[in-house]
């Protein structure tokens, strides 16, 4: 069994990701969208939290929601996955389950 | 005038797009400008993220309000401040942000950019002296 786990919200304002990289088996991905886009980029105090995490499983971030809010794939962390709309459908269809840490 | 000026401050927390609240306080600037009031903006948190350049919504389907910072200058706000705790927590820089030029229409003097980052004890400072507060 396989759970698509998908963020939309920021790390710095809610324990969404904290939470979901906790409860999360290593394997199952984890798909960062709207404001959990922010979880994805170099340089920030969350930056840690999401390299030790993939150490054990994919991690995922919505091209056109980091590019709504101004940042290109280049500062995107180093082996986090950018997808499409279409690859959001993917993932959700590939895994057993979605779990949405709201 | 013989009316009371007062210092307005609104204090932007919240990112854009993933809730409503940098909109509806983008709105009430512009509202408040109308009234000639002393009209400050500070941003923080991961309100910092309302000021990224090179936004582009087009594929979220949602409107692009951000360009409408950058004429900020126009509508009377003249100060805008922006917490350097939280674009650094953020790997961010001034760099990363907008310029907003302001340009008084009676004198002309101009000022290329009006987004000064600040410290801590500056915000405290600025919330100190403000008369009224607004928090999105």
């Amino acid at each position: 069994m396989s759970i698509l786990h998908t963020v939309n919200k920021s790390p710095f304002e809610r324990n969404a990701l904290q939470s979901c990289l906790k409860f999360a088996n290593s394997g199952d991905p984890v798909l960062l969208f709207e404001d959990g886009v922010y979880a994805a980029l170099k340089g920030t105090s969350a930056e840690g939290q999401v390299k030790s995490a993939l150490d054990s499983q994919s991690i995922y971030v919505l091209g056109p929601d980091l590019k709504a809010r101004g940042f290109s794939e280049d500062r995107v962390i180093d082996g986090v996955k950018v997808v499409d709309y279409a690859g959001f459908v993917d993932l959700a269809a590939e895994n057993d389950k979605v779990q949405a840490w709201l | 005038m013989s009316e009371i000026i007062k210092k307005f401050l609104y204090l932007n927390r919240k990112a854009p797009y993933g809730t409503i609240y940098a909109w509806e306080s983008l709105e009430v600037v512009l509202i408040g400008a109308a009234f000639d009031q002393e009209v400050r903006l500070m941003f923080l948190d991961d309100g910092v993220y309302q000021l990224t350049r090179g936004q582009d919504t087009t594929e979220v389907g949602m409107k692009n309000f951000s360009p409408t910072y950058r004429t900020l200058g126009d509508y009377e706000v003249k100060s805008i401040y922006v917490d350097k705790g939280s674009l650094q927590a953020r790997g961010l820089s001034q760099d990363d942000l907008v310029q907003v030029a302001w340009e008084d229409w009676e004198t002309g003097e101009e000022i290329e950019n009006i987004v000064e980052v600040v410290d801590a004890a500056r915000g405290s400072e600025l919330m100190e002296e403000s008369d009224v507060i607004f928090s999105f």
